[in-house]
């Protein structure tokens, strides 16, 4: 039997970074809130110990248990999926505050060309610019109307960065300094300011100084400890959920947090969402949870799923090119390249955010006439903090073990710099999300089905940067300089990022998009879809700024969504089509 | 077929003459003068090491009680798992190898948990192999497939220079191993390459974790790599020219420090 429970105003459906904005927001608007999350409940205190790679690094103890729910793989339509095993190319997040306690907090803006991306490479390049199979689209927004909601983010997390030349219009600067630089970062910086290129720090959610947050939250000064990809912060210096949003809505009084509550469907009746049900992983019991809103912040891939999963919105199909949900299913370019220094760089120190960055080959930041690909992405120096276990590098022709293996991963341990990319990902028409037709998680419930492949377009960005990093790698005088320029499939097995996108795209017409630009969903008002679930393409940074920033936004849609007693947002660009 | 064994003579008479060099041919002499604990006897050669680095209390040994197997049933698999782990990560100038950081007790315990029977993996069928694109696609545990992996080892020591592995000389050793690398040797659900790789990543994860598995021993392999391991704050040194050395710090220093 389901208990059916008492109605609230909103449920969200996992409570990372989007999960707590909608509860913050909203509960401080006076709507009382409750948030579903799958995972455990986790504090600062409880990372007091995460100094420790093997754990945290090796064993991956903070993410998503595979063995209770994954996803399925295959490159293309003909191939038969298979199960996503062990990680795997990106990392899930679970457990209060979700991927946001052990990302990175690398913080971007996208640029405006981004939000306008089809109309802007017609305008300039034409439309025969636009492969075939690229189901490129614009948001439906553009950067002037996102940008409020960017400067507001970036303040909750207190964001230390310095302004990208390239970057859109910003009314403020930065809450925070930039962080501070290092040897190798200045090496970084100097050569690429010789080439012609304009270097500036990445914006960080790692703060370079102790900052109080407009809601009163404050999140302590980085110690570069470099504990910081993967792990959770023992110093409460890495703005997340659990340090900024969530006790910002639990101070409110009106947020009711249940840990160990996973999601299994979304009810709806008559094109109107009543609820979720969810089943207590403490005690197998289901419980039906009714409320006036639906917060869907599940991540992009559950997102996808759930939708999916409960038989809201039209599946997208890419043969007929009909439906939206699991449409434009992106991911990221994301490569490095290295080379080997006579001198000792301390690169076992660093934060998950330190890096000396450049924008001159991002987005249309260049010209694209001559080229056979659009977009592009930002190139780096990043400071992560090397640590032992995984990091061996060793130069070209040294056996894979035994003596040499070890003088050399020794000797080079702190004499490796690399500079990698973080290039754009732009949507192929098959590449896209639906559910598996073999394979089941614990519940017995379809697993989602992931079909994606790199196509002509990411090969030849691919390529491109690969030969920009070589010269830069070169001009830093590196020795035994080694980048891939060939890009091949995409591979599910080696990480590359957890950048997921799309899937549940906004735009500005139903036939095209699955949300409006409040994230609400076209054909059913009171569900927020929330997330890069809602990204038409990827652009060639982390995605987590633009998903805040987009949070934030849906969560204005809400508050007046229920201060007026529901309706569309947004009017929709070909209503008609609208059934 | 004549092509194999005419390499299969080279190879021995290179065995004979190589072993000399390295030391320690033949004798189950791999084992015995590392490990430290009492349990074998510490007067024969030893490859590649001339002294036992596990802290040389001999005396004190029966004090290490976790120097026991959890995992691997068999003696025999256990003392291949130390050789080769040593042959991956050998003995030198900068240092302690393997089996004296405590490598292959920290492998057998991690064999013996949740990395080693997949528990946080996704292991339901149909089972099938797919494309190189899709990842590890078998229903073999860790465990599985380091006690074949193990167990080829031995035969394949056997069919190339009729000695135990444990028994060869450093260079017949990294022949084998390496074949295994190179995805040469027959194994069943799983690439002799795969299996490479879990062992390698596993020896690496002995040397190099927290001291707290068992492996590291003595933060060596830390000090070794110049490492400080989980040392609080750089915040005053992060931004310097120079390369810092520091004193390692280990997760137990900071167990009643907050
Ligand atoms: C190692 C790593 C480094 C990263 N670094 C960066 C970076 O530097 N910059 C950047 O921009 N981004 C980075 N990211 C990505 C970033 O973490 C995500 O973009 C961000 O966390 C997304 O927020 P979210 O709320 O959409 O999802 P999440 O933070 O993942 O939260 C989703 C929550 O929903 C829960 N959930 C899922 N399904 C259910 C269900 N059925 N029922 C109940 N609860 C459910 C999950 O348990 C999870 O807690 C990184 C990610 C990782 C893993």
């Amino acid at each position: 039997m389901v208990e059916v429970l008492d109605k609230v105003d909103v449920v969200t459906v996992g409570v990372g970074w989007t999960g707590g904005i909608v509860a913050s927001e909203l509960a401080k608007a006076g709507y009382n809130v409750v948030g579903l999350e799958r995972g455990r409940h986790q504090k600062q205190e409880d990372f007091l110990q995460t100094k420790d790679e093997l754990r945290f690094d090796s064993r991956y103890d903070l993410l998503q248990n595979l063995s209770k729910e994954t996803l399925t793989f295959r490159n293309n339509p003909d191939m038969t999926a298979l199960p996503m095993r062990e990680y795997g190319a990106f990392h899930l997040g679970t457990g209060l505050g979700g991927a946001g306690v052990h990302w990175s907090g690398v913080t971007w803006r996208f640029l405006p060309y981004d939000f306008e991306i089809r109309s802007q490479t017609i305008d300039r390049y034409g439309e025969e610019k636009i492969p075939e199979d690229m189901t490129l689209q614009d948001w439906g927004i553009t950067y002037d109307e996102l940008e409020p909601y960017y400067d507001k983010f970036e303040k909750t997390a207190g964001i230390s960065g310095e302004e990208n030349p390239f970057g859109g219009p910003r009314s403020n600067p930065y809450p925070t300094p930039p962080m501070k630089d290092t040897a190798a970062l200045r090496l970084f910086r100097d050569t690429t300011e010789e080439m012609g290129y304009q270097p500036f720090m990445a914006p960080s959610a790692n703060l370079s100084e102790q900052y109080t947050n407009p809601d009163g939250q404050t999140i302590n000064q980085c110690q570069f400890c470099s504990f910081c990809s993967r792990y959770g912060c023992d110093f409460g210096a890495k703005s997340d959920p659990i340090n900024t949003v969530i006790p910002t809505a639990e101070e409110t009084g009106n947020y009711e947090l249940r840990t160990s509550a996973n999601v299994t469907e979304i009810i709806h009746e008559d094109g109107e969402v009543t609820g979720v049900r969810y089943v207590d992983l403490n005690t197998g019991r289901e419980y039906e949870q009714p409320a006036e809103t639906v917060a869907l912040t599940s991540y992009v891939l559950n997102n996808v799923r759930l939708l999916l999963q409960s038989g809201l919105g039209q599946p997208y199909d890419p043969e007929e090119e009909t439906g939206v949900i699991g449409k434009n299913y992106c991911y990221q370019v994301e490569f490095s390249g290295r080379a080997f220094f006579d001198k000792q760089y301390n690169m076992h120190m660093g934060a998950g955010a330190l890096g000396m960055a450049i924008d001159d080959f991002n987005g249309d930041n260049f010209d694209h006439s001559d080229l056979d690909f659009l977009h592009g992405g930002w190139i780096s120096l990043r400071q992560g903090g090397r640590t032992p276990i995984s990091s061996n590098p060793v130069p070209s022709g040294t056996p894979g073990f035994g003596r040499e293996f070890k003088e050399q991963s020794i000797y080079n341990f702190y004499r490796m710099l690399s500079v990698g990319t973080q290039g754009a990902s732009l949507p192929n028409r098959y590449n896209y999300l639906d559910l598996d037709p073999t394979y089941t998680d614990e519940f017995g419930n379809p697993l989602l089905r992931m079909t994606f492949d790199f196509h002509e377009q990411d090969r030849n960005l691919a390529t491109f940067l690969a030969e920009r990093i070589e010269n830069i790698l070169e001009e830093m005088g590196g020795q035994d300089i080694s980048v891939n320029k060939e890009l091949g499939n995409f591979d599910v097995e080696p990480y590359q990022s957890t950048h997921n996108t799309g899937g549940v795209i906004i735009g500005d017409d139903p036939e095209t998009s699955a949300v409006n630009s409040y994230l609400q969903m076209w054909d059913h008002d009171n569900l927020f879809v929330i997330g890069a679930s809602a990204f038409a393409h990827n652009g060639g940074y982390n995605p987590t700024g633009t998903v805040g920033a987009l949070a934030y936004r849906a969560t204005e849609g809400m508050i007046e969504f229920l201060d007026n007693g529901g309706g569309q947002l947004v009017t929709a660009k070909n209503k008609s089509k609208l059934t | 077929m004549s092509d194999k064994k005419e390499k299969q003579f080279s190879r021995r008479d290179f065995l004979k003459t190589t072993g000399a060099a390295t030391g320690g041919i033949i004798g189950g002499s791999l084992i015995g003068g590392f490990i430290g604990s009492g349990w074998a006897s510490n007067d024969n050669e030893i490859v590649g090491s001339s002294e036992d680095t596990s802290g040389g209390d001999n005396a004190s040994s029966n004090d290490n009680f976790a120097e026991a197997r959890m995992f691997f049933s068999r003696q025999e698999d256990f003392d291949v798992l130390v050789a080769a782990t040593e042959t991956i990560f050998p003995e030198d100038d900068n240092g302690p190898g393997a089996i004296a950081l405590g490598v292959p007790f920290f492998i057998d315990r991690q064999l013996a948990g949740n990395w080693g029977s997949n528990a946080r993996d996704y292991m339901q069928g149909p089972f099938a192999e797919g494309e190189d694109t899709q990842g590890y696609q078998s229903p073999l545990t860790r465990g599985e497939i380091f006690l074949q992996g193990i167990r080829r080892i031995i035969d394949e020591s056997v069919e190339r220079f009729d000695h135990a592995f444990v028994e060869l000389g450093e260079d017949a050793r990294v022949e084998i191993i390496a074949a295994f690398e190179a995805g040469e040797i027959e194994m069943q659900g799983v690439s002799s390459s795969r299996f490479f790789q879990l062992l390698k990543q596993a020896t690496l994860e002995g040397a190099y974790c927290d001291p707290l598995y068992g492996g590291n021993k003595n933060m060596d392999g830390w000090k070794m790599k110049g490492y400080p391991g989980s040392v609080m704050s750089y915040y005053n040194v992060i931004d310097q020219e120079e390369f810092e050395e520091m004193d390692q710090v280990a997760l137990k220093d900071h167990m009643n420090s907050h």
